[in-house]
């Protein structure tokens, strides 16, 4: 293969936000860097809701505010419980967040992974598309050394392999390095985009200029299933999805499109979608299971991130900045080994998981390892009972009728009792505690 | 043996709408792909190629974002890729766009030696005029084939090639004198999946841009929007007839049977009749 039989120094499997940002890292301190994408593009593969959290991003690229495509800036959050025909709901607006660098924005993710990818080979790293990886080429030792791909010709050799392949980890799975993805450990979301001129988008969700809002719920809209609901406001779109467990659909046999139709019709959210036009759905799966379903990160020659590792924190709905800064750190990793003129040995390269256990990344994830196992044990309770008793006292305090006061809170005490005991919620309580911390 | 294939970049049909109100066509967001009938032309001097050990190069005009049908073209196994853009180019028609391509062609022979064959799939899928080609040929003084399904036989030695090409009625075997321009028809082949060796050389590779300058093009109004006779009257939206198909229930002769059918279609559609009428009145005068 003549000039292509020196090895790169690296090879990165996939152009998502945490491939892009390792490829992006790497090539900018001078590493030879091979980005393969299975995709006719970046981003066309690629699903999310999607909230870009700045701070991630901008550890890699300083001003990408400057040209990066980004929808809208999110000034409001909103945080829904939902039973069949209420919300109850707790929303943060804050004009704080109209600052000159805004912390999080809605983005569309095929326009900003091909951004995102046009820096990446601005910064000199090799991009194909159309690639896809089959395998990983190994040694007598067993030390990854190169990937073969699904087009004709010789193995590519490399120092090194970053896994960014995604949540399925197929490469990683193929080549003995992990265990297939375990149903209970990733949901299944969908979701559709629904145009709207600019001005009704604004109107309606009390916005002006490049403001955005986040809905994101829960209850009985997953029927029990463990699993959430959220609703984006693009610059002329907004994005509308839903997504559960995959054991949970599979046990529950609802489709989860029949989800999507039954949220968009709920009476909190069909007035805001009114009169727009779904142009685009998708569905994808999200690494759900925590701290407790991440694989192996490291081996000889081969380091493992984004959603391939799980890196993903349910609970505070994050998935894209931890997938950038596992890209970041995995790359300060081999950059340095490369100075060093350090073997990738798993030895070295186990410093990239030193680095991330000082990191947000995995303090997060271990603070909520308890929460998905407590949530998918109980989530009658969480996704069922509670929403609905909540509503229910909400409806009882709020409506004026005639009965006093102390009746209504007796009456709103004993629904919750009867409905789940004493020590059921004392339970229920204890546990979520415990998890949280 | 030297190969060019001329080829454009294009919107995905499949992928277009229309403005409801203001009838203009809905690019924004549409993916742009190679024009389909430009990748049997592609495949056509692949095989050349791996026969004869030729050289092909890819021309594509378009806005420099076209760059990446080029790259695309590259990873098929193309040697070189050349890009003719210039804001000058904008708004050409198939007159305008065949001359300019022919002085970018002009160029390619200078630098990069005289094409045997130069390549063109039989129409794009956004003009669907098929005149670009031929207008190359004419301008060039090349021969040309049209609509062809098949190459026969290709001789360097006498300098001959031999093509099956589909014409109304059947299949002619044509045979002409190299130079030629070729235009492909669709399913004359299948492309094939470059090697990983392609794709990492197309990766790598230095798309060769030119504008109007540089291939030599001095007089500007035979470019882009100026130089372009043809007027775009109305786009429009086909819309789906309301009208459903209609039985003419009608006894007795055939005669009888086509009396009462176009009783019908005159009822129906008086017009018809008005028009048919006159043309009859025109017509014994």
């Amino acid at each position: 293969m003549g000039e292509f039989s020196k090895p790169f120094d690296a090879i990165v499997v996939g152009a998502g936000p945490s491939g892009n940002a390792a490829a992006y890292v790497m090539a900018k301190e001078g590493l030879n860097v091979l980005q393969i994408e299975r995709g006719e593009y970046a981003g066309s593969k690629n699903v999310q809701g999607a909230i870009l959290y700045a701070d991630a991003l901008e550890k890699i690229i300083p001003n990408f505010r400057e040209e990066a495509p980004l929808e809208r800036h999110v000034i409001e959050q909103r945080m829904w419980m939902m039973d069949e025909k209420s919300h109850s709901g707790m929303h943060y607006r804050s004009d704080d967040f109209n600052e000159e660098k805004p912390n999080r924005y809605t983005i569309l993710r095929a326009q900003f992974d091909k951004w995102f990818s046009s820096k990446v080979k601005e910064a000199g790293a090799l991009v194909l598309y159309e690639t896809t990886v089959t395998e990983l080429v190994k040694d007598l030792s067993g030390k990854v050394i190169g990937v073969r791909t699904d087009r004709q010709g010789a193995p590519i050799m490399a120092n090194v392999v970053v896994l960014a392949e995604g949540v399925n980890g197929l490469v990683g799975q193929r080549s003995g390095l992990r265990n297939e993805v375990s149903p209970d450990s990733v949901a299944l979301a969908v979701k559709e985009m629904h145009f709207l001129p600019r001005e009704t988008v604004e109107a309606r969700f009390n916005l002006s200029g490049n403001e955005g809002v986040v809905i994101e719920a829960m209850g009985t809209i997953t029927r029990g299933m463990t699993g959430t609901g959220f609703l984006y406001t693009n610059e002329e779109s907004i994005s509308v999805g839903i997504g559960c467990i995959v054991s949970d659909f599979a046990e529950s046999n609802i489709g989860p499109n029949e989800l999507l139709e039954a949220f968009k019709n709920h009476p909190s959210i069909k007035p805001l979608l009114a009169g727009s036009e779904c142009k685009e759905y998708a569905a994808h799966l999200i690494p759900e299971g925590g701290y407790k379903a991440i694989p192996q990160l490291t081996g000889a020659g081969w380091i493992v991130v984004g959603d391939a590792g799980q890196f993903v924190n349910a609970v505070h709905r994050e998935g894209s900045n931890l997938a950038m800064t596992t890209g970041r750190i995995a790359a300060e990793t081999v950059v340095s080994l490369t100075r060093k003129r350090e073997d990738m040995t798993a030895a070295n390269l186990a410093e990239y998981e030193k680095r991330l256990g000082q990191s947000f990344v995995m303090k997060d994830l271990k603070k909520y390892k308890g929460i998905p196992d407590l949530l998918h044990k109980n989530k009658g309770n969480f996704f069922g009972t509670y929403p609905k008793l909540i509503s229910q006292a909400m409806q009882t305090w709020f409506r004026v009728d005639g009965i006093d006061k102390i009746s209504k809170e007796k009456a709103i005490f004993r629904n919750f009792r009867e409905t789940r005991t004493v020590w059921g919620m004392m339970g229920d309580a204890f546990r979520l505690v415990r998890a949280w911390r | 043996m030297h190969i060019v294939v001329c080829i454009k970049q294009v919107p995905d049909s499949a992928q277009i709408r229309v403005h409801p109100v203001t009838n203009t066509i809905m690019r924004q967001g549409v993916p742009t792909i190679i024009n389909p009938y430009d990748l049997f032309a592609l495949e056509e001097a692949l095989r050349l190629k791996d026969r004869f050990d030729a050289t092909v190069t890819v021309l594509t005009m378009g806005p420099p974002t076209a760059a990446d049908s080029l790259r695309k073209a590259l990873t098929f196994g193309a040697d070189r890729a050349v890009l003719l853009t210039d804001r000058y180019f904008a708004g050409s028609d198939t007159l305008a766009t065949s001359f300019a391509l022919s002085m970018a062609l002009k160029k390619v022979a200078e630098e990069f030696g005289k094409p045997e064959i130069i390549f063109t799939g039989k129409q794009t899928i956004d003009g669907d005029t098929a005149q670009v080609g031929p207008g190359i040929a004419k301008r060039l003084d090349y021969n040309q084939l049209t609509y062809i399904a098949r190459i026969v036989e290709t001789d360097l030695q006498t300098g001959t090639i031999k093509v099956e090409r589909r014409a109304e009625g059947g299949l002619q075997v044509l045979e002409t004198k190299l130079p030629v321009l070729i235009t492909m028809l669709e399913a004359s082949n299948e492309m094939r999946r470059g090697s990983i060796e392609n794709a990492l050389i197309a990766a790598r590779a230095e798309v060769v841009t030119w504008n109007a300058a540089s291939v030599g093009i001095e007089d500007l109004t035979k470019c882009g929007l100026r130089g372009s006779p043809t007027i775009v009257k109305k786009v429009f939206a086909p819309t789906a007839r309301s009208e459903k198909a209609a039985i003419v229930a009608a006894e007795g002769s055939v005669n009888a049977k086509a009396v009462a059918l176009v009783e019908a279609i005159f009822e129906k559609t008086p017009a018809v009749e008005q028009e048919l009428l006159e043309q009859a009145a025109h017509h014994y005068v």
